[in-house]
C-alpha cells in the first residue's frame, strides 16, 4: 500500500513527468515562465485545480454516467479554475494581471483532463490526491526550472531581485546584454528541449 | 472495450439528465457564492490599480509600493479637476458624484451629473502634469487608460493602459513598457496649434514617415494592427473632447 502511494506520487515527479515525458501542458509552460514568480503562482494554481479535480472526480466516479463523463469532468475542472481565478484576483491582483488569460486556460491544460480521465475515473480518492500532487509538482518543477533560466538570462534577475550586477550592463559601461530571446516563447522552447534531452538521456527513455 | 474500474453499466437517460442537472446546479451555486464573497475585495483591488496607473503614467516607479502606500501617494499628489466640453472648470464636485457610461460601439466613456455631461481629469503638482482618461475599442475589447501631458498641455509625459482584454503577446503589448515609452516626449499639437494627436503606425515610425511627422507618431505593434489603429483613433477622439480645455490653459 505504502509503495503504491509513493509511486503514484513520485512517478510523475521525474520518470513519468507530464511535461518532459508525456509532453503535455506545453502551452502554459511556454507562456508563464518569463518570471519565476509567475511560474510559482501558476504551479500553485494548477496544484489546487488538479488535486481537487482528481479528488472530486474520484469521489463521483461510480455515479458519473459513462456517456457524459467528459462533460462532467470539464464542469468540475472549469468550476475549480474559475474559483482559482477569482481568488487570485481578490488576493494576488498584480500576479493575476500578469498571468491574465493563462489562469483561465488551465481548463484546457491536458494534464488535468488527462489525469481525470486516465487516473481519477479508475482509482479511489486517496490515490487520486497523491496522483494529483505528484503530477502538479512534476509539472511545476519543470515550470520553475525553465523560468529560473529565462528570468536569469532574459532579465538578469530572480524573483525580481537583480542578480547580475547592474554595473556590468552595456548601458552602464559594461559588456553584458540581456538575452531578449529568453523573454519570448522560442527561448522557452529551447530550454524545455534541453531539459527533455537531459532527462531522457539520464533515464534512457526512448519514444516508442 | 471494458475499462478496469470504470462504471460500465449503461445508465438510463433519465439518470443521466438528473445527474447532469444536479452537477450544474451545485457548480453554479458554488461559483455564484465565490463571486459574491470576493467581489468587494476585487473591486478594491481594481480601484487601487487604477490609482497606481494614474501615478505610473507620471513616470513614477511604484514597483515595490504596498497598496496603502499607493493610496497615500495618490491622495498626496493627485487632484481631481472637473471641466466640460467648453473647457469651463467646476469646483466642489467630487469624483464619486459622476455617473459613468460606456458607449457600447466606440468604448468612449461619458460622465454625467443629473444628465449634464462633464469631463474629468487629474492634476499633479510634482511632477507637474495633467492626466486625462482615455478609452476605446481595440480588437476584442475596450481599452482603458490614462495619458499624462506636461504643463504645456502638449508634450506627452506618459501613457498607461490598466484594463483591456486584447490578445496577450499581440494587442496586449500596449501595456508593456517599450510601447508606452514610445509616447514619452511626443507632441499632440503641431507648430500651428492644430490638434494632431498621436498615430500608432504600422512598423517603425522613423522608417515609414517623413521626419516632420515623427513628433506625432509612435511605433506600432506587429501582429496587432487593429489594436494599434484603435489606440490611434480613440486617443484622438478623447483628446478632441478636451481640446477646449487644452487650448484655454
Amino acid at each position: 500500500m505504502l509503495n503504491k502511494i509513493n509511486s503514484n506520487f513520485s512517478d510523475p515527479l521525474v520518470d513519468n513527468n507530464p511535461i518532459t515525458r508525456q509532453v503535455l501542458g506545453i502551452c502554459s509552460a511556454l507562456a508563464v515562465t518569463v518570471k519565476v514568480e509567475q511560474a510559482i503562482v501558476m504551479t500553485f494554481a494548477v496544484t489546487f485545480v488538479l488535486v481537487f479535480s482528481n479528488f472530486f472526480i474520484a469521489l463521483l466516479r461510480k455515479f458519473i454516467p459513462a456517456k457524459v463523463r467528459i462533460i462532467v469532468q470539464l464542469t468540475v475542472i472549469a468550476s475549480l479554475v474559475v474559483i482559482t481565478d477569482e481568488v487570485l484576483r481578490a488576493f494576488m491582483f498584480n500576479v493575476s494581471k500578469q498571468l491574465s488569460v493563462f489562469v483561465g486556460l488551465i481548463i484546457t491544460n491536458c494534464i488535468i483532463m488527462g489525469r481525470a480521465e486516465a487516473f481519477a475515473m479508475k482509482n479511489d480518492y486517496k490515490q487520486s490526491i497523491y496522483d494529483g500532487l505528484g503530477n502538479s509538482f512534476g509539472y511545476g518543477s519543470i515550470l520553475i526550472i525553465v523560468s529560473i533560466f529565462r528570468e536569469l538570462l532574459g532579465s538578469g534577475s530572480l524573483l525580481s531581485y537583480q542578480i547580475i550586477p547592474l554595473s556590468l550592463y552595456m548601458e552602464n559601461g559594461g559588456f553584458y546584454v540581456n538575452n531578449g530571446l529568453m523573454l519570448l516563447a522560442p527561448g522557452a522552447f529551447i530550454i524545455l528541449g534541453l531539459i527533455i534531452w537531459l532527462q531522457r538521456s539520464i533515464t534512457n527513455f526512448k519514444e516508442e | 472495450m471494458q475499462k478496469k474500474g470504470i462504471n460500465v453499466l449503461e445508465h438510463s437517460n433519465s439518470y443521466t439528465f438528473r445527474f447532469v442537472i444536479i452537477i450544474t446546479i451545485v457548480a453554479s451555486f458554488v461559483l455564484a457564492f465565490t463571486s459574491q464573497f470576493l467581489k468587494s475585495k476585487q473591486e478594491a483591488n481594481i480601484e487601487i490599480d487604477r490609482k497606481k496607473n494614474i501615478l505610473e503614467c507620471l513616470g513614477l516607479n511604484l514597483k515595490n509600493y504596498s497598496n496603502d502606500k499607493i493610496v497615500s501617494v495618490y491622495d498626496e499628489k493627485i487632484n481631481f479637476i472637473l471641466t466640460d466640453i467648453n473647457g469651463k472648470k467646476y469646483q466642489d464636485i467630487s469624483e464619486s458624484d459622476l455617473y459613468v457610461e460606456e458607449n457600447k460601439s466606440t468604448g468612449m466613456l461619458s460622465y454625467f451629473i443629473n444628465d449634464r455631461e462633464y469631463l474629468p481629469l487629474y492634476y499633479s503638482k510634482s511632477p507637474e502634469a495633467y492626466i486625462l482618461p482615455i478609452s476605446g475599442k481595440g480588437l476584442w475589447s475596450t481599452l482603458f487608460g490614462y495619458i499624462a501631458l506636461e504643463a504645456d498641455l502638449n508634450t506627452i509625459k506618459g501613457i498607461t493602459f490598466y484594463k483591456h482584454k486584447e490578445t496577450a503577446g499581440l494587442g496586449g503589448e500596449v501595456e508593456k513598457k517599450w510601447f508606452r515609452d514610445n509616447f514619452i516626449g511626443k507632441k499632440i499639437f503641431d507648430i500651428n496649434g492644430n490638434l494632431i494627436s498621436i498615430k500608432v503606425v504600422k512598423g517603425k515610425a522613423k522608417d515609414v514617415l517623413s521626419e516632420n511627422k515623427w513628433m506625432h507618431a509612435v511605433d506600432g505593434i506587429s501582429g496587432a494592427t487593429i489594436t494599434s489603429n484603435g489606440v490611434s483613433s480613440f486617443l484622438k477622439n478623447d483628446l478632441i473632447r478636451y481640446s477646449k480645455f487644452l487650448n484655454n490653459n
